[in-house]
This record gives C-alpha cells, sequence and structure tokens, in this order.
C-alpha cells in the first residue's frame, strides 16, 4: 500500500521536475562544470561552487533562502538537525539527488519503539518542489565544509535561467 | 445582517445554558491551593499558590520525592493537574494521557491512548508540544494534536463524548491547553504557518455541541464583532473592522490562529486570548491595494469576548501589519493593581513583539506599554496620546521593518527574534509583590521575506532569518526577569545562558520557580531574583513548574522533556553575527547540554 503510493509519487515527481539528475550513476563531487550559472558534478549531480573569494552561485544561496523557510522548522538552522528531525548536513554526505528529491516528494515516516517521526510529501509544496536542487545543493556545500554556518556573505547574480524556471514552475509568475 | 447573526447566536447559546456551571466547580477547586486544576492555577492565569512549606529559607532543601517517565520524547509543555489523590500528566503527541494515584507514588490509575493519524505530525510547525489538558465537574477535557477535542471520566478515564475542532489536512492543529468556562469549554486552534484562519470554538461541556465560533478575521458575523458595540481603544470598531484591512481575499488563508492561553473573568463574564501573525510571513504578500502597510485585524490582537455568545466587548491590536512573526497569543494575565494611584482591574500580557502591556479588563483601555528587554529595537514605543491619530499603535523603526527594506533583501539585527522576547512559557504573578515573573528570550535576527506560494496543508511561510543572541549584553540567550506593570519597569533581570522556555510559579513563601533548557528547575528569591535552589532534571524544561499539597506536605513537579521551538531552533547553537561569516562563537549548542526524553521530577522537603 505505502510502496505503491511512494512509487506513483516518484514518477509525478520525477515528471514534475524532468530531472536529467535521476539517471546518474555515481557520486563524484570533486569534479564539477557550469552550465549558465548552474554547476553540475561528473556524475549528473547538480553541485554547489564557491569562489575563491567566498562568492557562491546563485543556487546555493537560494537554497539557504528556501531551506530556512521550508525546512528549518523541522531540520534546525543551517541543516544541523534539532531536537524535532534529523541533521541534513549528515544526511547528504551519502545521499544522492535522487534519493534527496523522491523522499522530499513524497515524505518518510519511521516508527520505530521509542519515537514515531514523519517527513510530509513536499511535491504538491511550489516553494519547496520548484527550489529542489537548490536546497540540495546547499545542503552539499554545508555538508561538504565548503559553507559555513550563516548566511552566504556573498552570493552570484541570479541567472536568466533561474529567473525562467522559477516563472515556469509557479505557473503564474 | 450581521446584526440578525449575532442575535442568533446569543439565542442558541442562552437555549443551550443548563443551571450547572462548570466555572461554580472550577472556582470551587481552584481557590483549594493543595490542588492544581486548571494549567494556569484558575481563571487569572496568575499561577500562584498560597502553599507556604516551601519558603526562601528551606527551599535550599528540596529532594527529590518521586519521579515519572512519559514514555514519550517530544517535547513536553505544560504541567501536570492534581485534583484530589489523583495526578494527570499529559505528553506530546501521541498525546497519552495518565491518571496517577498520590496515595501510592504515582501508581498508574488509568492511561488514555488516542489514536490519532500520524499524518499530523508533520503539520505541526515546530514540534507535537501540547500544553495539557483542563479540569472541571468530575471531567478531564483533553485537546489532541490532530483536533479532537475529548471529555474522559476524570475517575476512570471513559470516554464522554468527543468531537472534532478542526482539519488537520488544511494545517489545522492543537497544541493548546482548553479552559471550562460555565457550560461551555473553549478551545483554540493552531496552524498559522500553514495559511490556516484563525478561530476559537465554545462546546457545550456535557455534550461536546458546538454552541458558538469565533474567528480572528473575516465578516462580522463570523469573528462575532458587533460594529456599534465591540470597542477597540476606547471607540467602537465598526462595520467591517477585519474586512477592510486585508486585499482581496487573503483574510480566508491570513492566520491569526488561537494558540496560546485562555484566562476568563466571571465579574465581566468575559474570555481573553490573543491571536497569532498573519499569514505569509512576506509583508509584501498582504499589503494594501495601495502597496503600503494595512493593519490584518484581528490578527495579533487580545480580544476579549462574552463567554456565553462569544460577542467581543472588545479588542486591541498590539502589532499591525506585522512584518516579523510576533504572534500575540501569550497568556492574558488578570490581576487588580494600582496604576497611577487608582486601583484598577487589569489584564497584562508579555507579547512577543517585547512590549509588556497592562490595560483595563473591563474596557480595554490602554495604560502601559513598555519594552520588558531593553534590546527591543524594532519600535521605538506606543504612541499614548489619545488625542493622536496613531494612538495605541507601535511607531516603526524604519530600519527593522522588513516591508520597507523589501522582499528579497536582509533586515539585519532585528530585536527581538520571531519566536519573540517571550513565547508562550506563561509567566507568573505575586499579589505579595505585585510584580510579574517572566521567563524571556534574549535573541535577535536577520529577516529576509519572499514570495511564496500557498498549497492546502502545506507550509507557507514566506521568509528566511537567522537568530543570535542579543549583541551587546550578556553574551546569554535568555532572561528572567520581575516586571513592575504598573510602572511599566523591569525590578530585576536574571540571565540565562538560554532562553527560558519554562512557565514560572510564585508562591506564597516568597519564592519563585522556574525551568531552564539545560533541564535546571530553579527557585529564585521573588524580592531580588537571587537563586536559592537548582536541580538538573533528566532534560530540557520547557514545561510549566506547579506546586500541590498531599497529605499536609507541599509539592513542587515540573515536566521536562527539550524540544518545541527552542528544541528546533537552539539544538545546534545559534551563529554569532558579529564573529564573520557563520562562526558558531562563544554560544552553546543545546545538544551539548540535554537530550530527548520526557520524564516527571517532584520535590519536596524531606
Amino acid at each position: 500500500m505505502k510502496r505503491a503510493g511512494f512509487a506513483s509519487a516518484m514518477v509525478g515527481a520525477i515528471v514534475l521536475l524532468s530531472s536529467p539528475y535521476a539517471m546518474a550513476e555515481t557520486a563524484n563531487t570533486t569534479e564539477k562544470k557550469e552550465i549558465a550559472g548552474k554547476w553540475v558534478t561528473a556524475a549528473g549531480d547538480p553541485t554547489y561552487n564557491i569562489a575563491s573569494d567566498g562568492t557562491v552561485d546563485w543556487y546555493t544561496f537560494s537554497g539557504f533562502r528556501r531551506y530556512h523557510s521550508e525546512c528549518h522548522t523541522c531540520h534546525g538552522p543551517d541543516g544541523e538537525g534539532s531536537s524535532y528531525a534529523p541533521g541534513l548536513v549528515e544526511s547528504v554526505k551519502t545521499m544522492r539527488y535522487a534519493d534527496f528529491m523522491l523522499i522530499v516528494a513524497t515524505g518518510r515516516e519511521v516508527v520505530r519503539a521509542d519515537k514515531q517521526s514523519k517527513m510530509p510529501a513536499l511535491g504538491d509544496n511550489a516553494n519547496v518542489r520548484c527550489y529542489l536542487e537548490d536546497i540540495y545543493v546547499y545542503l552539499k556545500a554545508r555538508a561538504d565544509g565548503g559553507l559555513p554556518r550563516g548566511r552566504p556573505a556573498k552570493r552570484a547574480d541570479k541567472p536568466e535561467a533561474a529567473e525562467k524556471q522559477e516563472k515556469e514552475c509557479f505557473g503564474d509568475r | 445582517m450581521h446584526r440578525h447573526a449575532l442575535a442568533s447566536a446569543s439565542l442558541a447559546a442562552f437555549a443551550f445554558a443548563t443551571p450547572a456551571m462548570a466555572n461554580e466547580d472550577v472556582l470551587q477547586q481552584s481557590a483549594r491551593p493543595e490542588q492544581w486544576v486548571l494549567q494556569t492555577g484558575n481563571y487569572t492565569n496568575q499561577r500562584y499558590s498560597k502553599l507556604a512549606q516551601i519558603n526562601r529559607d528551606n527551599v535550599k532543601n528540596l529532594k527529590v520525592a518521586w519521579t515519572f517517565s512519559t514514555g514519550v520524547l517530544r517535547g513536553h509543555e505544560g504541567a501536570p493537574l492534581v485534583v484530589g489523590n489523583i495526578m494527570y500528566v499529559h505528553t506530546p503527541f501521541p498525546n497519552t494521557l495518565y491518571a496517577l494515584d498520590l496515595n501510592e507514588d504515582g501508581k498508574i490509575l488509568w492511561k488514555y491512548e488516542p489514536k490519532q493519524n500520524p499524518d499530523v505530525i508533520p503539520v505541526m510547525c515546530c514540534d507535537t508540544v501540547y500544553r495539557g489538558p483542563a479540569y472541571a465537574d468530575g471531567t478531564i477535557y483533553h485537546h489532541q494534536a490532530d483536533t479532537t477535542l475529548v471529555a474522559l471520566d476524570a475517575k476512570t478515564g471513559k470516554e464522554k463524548w468527543k468531537v472534532v475542532n478542526g482539519d488537520p489536512k488544511k494545517g489545522e492543529t492543537n497544541t493548546a491547553t482548553v479552559l471550562p468556562v460555565k457550560d461551555k469549554v473553549i478551545v483554540g486552534i493552531s496552524g498559522a504557518e500553514f495559511g490556516v484562519r484563525g478561530h476559537v470554538t465554545a462546546y457545550d461541556s456535557k455534550t461536546g455541541k458546538q454552541v458558538w465560533r469565533a474567528y480572528s478575521l473575516g465578516p462580522d458575523n463570523e469573528i462575532l464583532f458587533d460594529p456599534d458595540k465591540t470597542m477597540s481603544l476606547g471607540k467602537p470598531v465598526g462595520k467591517d473592522s477585519s474586512l477592510k484591512t486585508w486585499t482581496g481575499e487573503q483574510w480566508k488563508i491570513g492566520g491569526g490562529t488561537a494558540w496560546g492561553w485562555f484566562s476568563y473573568d466571571q465579574e465581566t463574564n468575559l474570555v481573553f486570548y490573543g491571536t497569532a501573525n498573519p499569514s505569509t510571513w512576506n509583508p509584501a504578500q498582504r499589503a494594501g491595494a495601495d502597496g503600503k502597510p494595512i493593519d490584518q485585524k484581528w490578527t495579533m490582537a487580545i480580544i476579549a469576548r462574552d463567554a456565553d455568545t462569544g460577542v467581543a466587548k472588545w479588542a486591541y491590536q498590539m502589532t499591525p501589519f506585522d512584518e516579523w512573526d510576533y504572534d500575540g497569543v501569550n497568556e492574558m494575565i488578570l490581576a487588580d493593581i494600582t496604576v497611577q494611584g487608582q486601583p484598577r482591574k487589569v489584564l497584562v500580557h508579555f507579547d512577543r513583539n517585547g512590549l509588556g502591556y497592562t490595560l483595563d479588563r473591563v474596557t480595554g483601555e490602554l495604560l502601559v506599554a513598555n519594552k520588558f528587554d531593553p534590546k527591543v529595537n524594532w519600535t521605538s514605543g506606543v504612541v499614548m496620546d489619545k488625542n493622536s491619530p496613531q494612538y495605541g499603535r507601535p511607531q516603526v523603526v524604519k530600519e527593522y521593518s522588513t516591508f520597507q527594506t523589501g522582499q528579497d533583501k536582509n533586515t539585519k539585527g532585528v530585536c527581538p527574534a520571531a519566536l519573540g522576547s517571550k513565547d508562550q512559557q506563561p509567566a507568573a504573578f505575586s499579589p505579595s509583590t505585585n510584580l510579574f515573573y517572566v521567563p524571556t528570550n534574549h535573541v535577535c535576527m536577520d529577516y529576509e521575506p519572499f514570495r511564496v506560494s500557498y498549497t492546502a496543508g502545506q507550509p507557507y511561510v514566506g521568509a528566511t532569518l537567522s537568530m543570535f543572541a542579543a549583541p551587546g549584553s550578556h553574551g546569554g540567550m535568555g532572561n528572567f526577569i520581575a516586571w513592575d506593570a504598573a510602572q511599566g519597569k523591569i525590578a530585576w533581570s536574571k540571565p540565562e545562558k538560554f532562553s527560558v522556555w519554562s512557565g514560572a510559579l510564585a508562591t506564597a513563601g516568597g519564592i519563585v520557580f522556574y525551568g531552564t533548557l539545560e533541564g535546571y528547575i530553579k527557585a529564585v528569591d521573588e524580592k531580588d531574583g537571587t537563586e536559592l535552589f537548582k536541580f538538573k532534571t533528566p532534560s530540557g524544561i520547557i514545561g510549566n513548574v506547579m506546586t500541590y499539597s498531599h497529605n499536609g506536605k507541599q509539592y513542587v513537579a515540573v515536566l521536562s522533556g527539550v524540544g518545541g521551538w527552542a528544541g528546533i531552533g537552539l539544538a545546534a547553537g545559534l551563529t554569532n553575527p558579529n564573529d564573520g561569516l557563520g562562526a558558531v562563537g562563544g554560544y552553546a549548542g543545546l545538544r551539548d547540554y540535554t537530550a530527548l526524553g520526557g520524564s516527571l521530577t517532584v520535590l519536596t522537603l524531606p
């Protein structure tokens, strides 16, 4: 029952996001390239970029903002975790983008003897869905230790592609 | 039209009225100092006990009498109740309720564990907290996370009736306690971070049938405001007092939930409570049609309603057009004090926005509005000149206006942070000192609002924020203060490492108790805050201290179990903006001090 729900939601999420990253086979965060302001690993996962003067790419900054609007009320500031939900900085160290996307879009429930926790399915939430990559690359930047806690001091300008994608995703903007 | 609706609402109320008044019982039971029948002690919310066996001289000798594990890990707010020989202990979701036998060191007499859909967990914005049930007339009224209100036989735990107050699929949940008044039970709703339209509802205490519901925003006949008779700052509110302060239909997803505390004044038959933030947190999406700020009534307001009809007698909006998430839900404490040489029946309220308000509770007249944390900077103060068009309104400092700074821009150094100079953790009042004892947060923030879209049942926030301990102060994130509500002045202030997120208790023993996030229960001298006793309980305390007496012996009890907003925001420690890019400075992370786990600690003298 639950699996069927997951599967169909997953298909929905993938179609919705039409992500090129879902097909990637292996993780490699050391090599990356830039495509129109967006950074991608050799394995095809989205990733962050921090210039030598500390300037972060737009998507990492955007992820910082969206994380601290949509995610931090459970997962704590800066992806550090809280008394309520786990720290995502730890989770994304080993989590590929496709898995991240799946969990965010469809939710996750953990029932143990000592606790019951439930992550909601956020696939319907445009404020999350339209910024999934952003949130992922932000957390990656935090996980790799490249980005310290708090607000990134400097950021790249918003690429036109980001503006366009945002409008398409929200449908009304 | 609305007049007709109001009239029929009051007719309905009369039809349901019965001679058996639960508040007679509550008044009698709460007057007995050996008991604790409402979460806030009694209808006044004073959290004061006449018990004096434990006093400023012997409190240092307090020892643990017995403890009890609740079996639940999440944040434990509220306090146990004591009625006769039974103690009632509640938990966060799944909202288990235990009846413990005080004659047998807390042996379990009965346990009630509701079945709730776990889907409610993620729509509770900041942990699955619950501030506990209330007792009246042989019944425990228990309001679950999924908004099911259940009446239980206090002796057996058997269900008498239950009713569902809201829809968690739309983000409607419950975290608050309830208030039994007369033949009704008054309940609120949570979910302003999900675009819920807030309301308060009265149910018949014998049957669970809905008697009245009053929304915080919308048409007059739904907010139960009488344009001619409902007063605000000495004037009738007029027609459409809420609707005309919103653009379009934003009010339908406009927040203003009522997730705090209720108090009741039997002389005026008024129920008092506060309303939460307007949704979203992005003020630009709530601006008027002309692009200017617009009040968004009656969010962020103190509302006084007739207990029988729900019709508002008066209302006062503290933070018109919120730009910082300063919910107005904190407790309303009723006391009789002397203000400017005159004995006054007042309502005292410590708002998230950092201002301590004293109002005449009969008329709603504003008497005092002053900062109870000197670091509060978003406002230069409230205009007290009755002839000014700005009368009663806080003056916003441009530099800290997240609206004027603008969407997609970061407003820096706003004090207090979104969690407020004080959150729901209730203050206490001692009639012997005439002082209020207030647990506070000493935290500031950067706030950047941006555009968000609404989806039913999904978070609807629209701002990012980073929090830090108040700069240029003692480095800690909290203070425990004594407040003179007649003067609007701090009498004394005791710094704390973390925000004080525990409700205070004042007693006739000349002492005041509170808990800390590291897990200490502390007793201080009511006169100057001198620390007289502390004991470290198993987990951080976000519950409220209570006291009772059994077989002639006084006990002090508190729930520990870290969590709530405090556990979320402070677990990893705050960043220090002055240390440069994101450094974690000298500020402590709560997770280095305490871990999850609900338990009750009961203390007494050897």
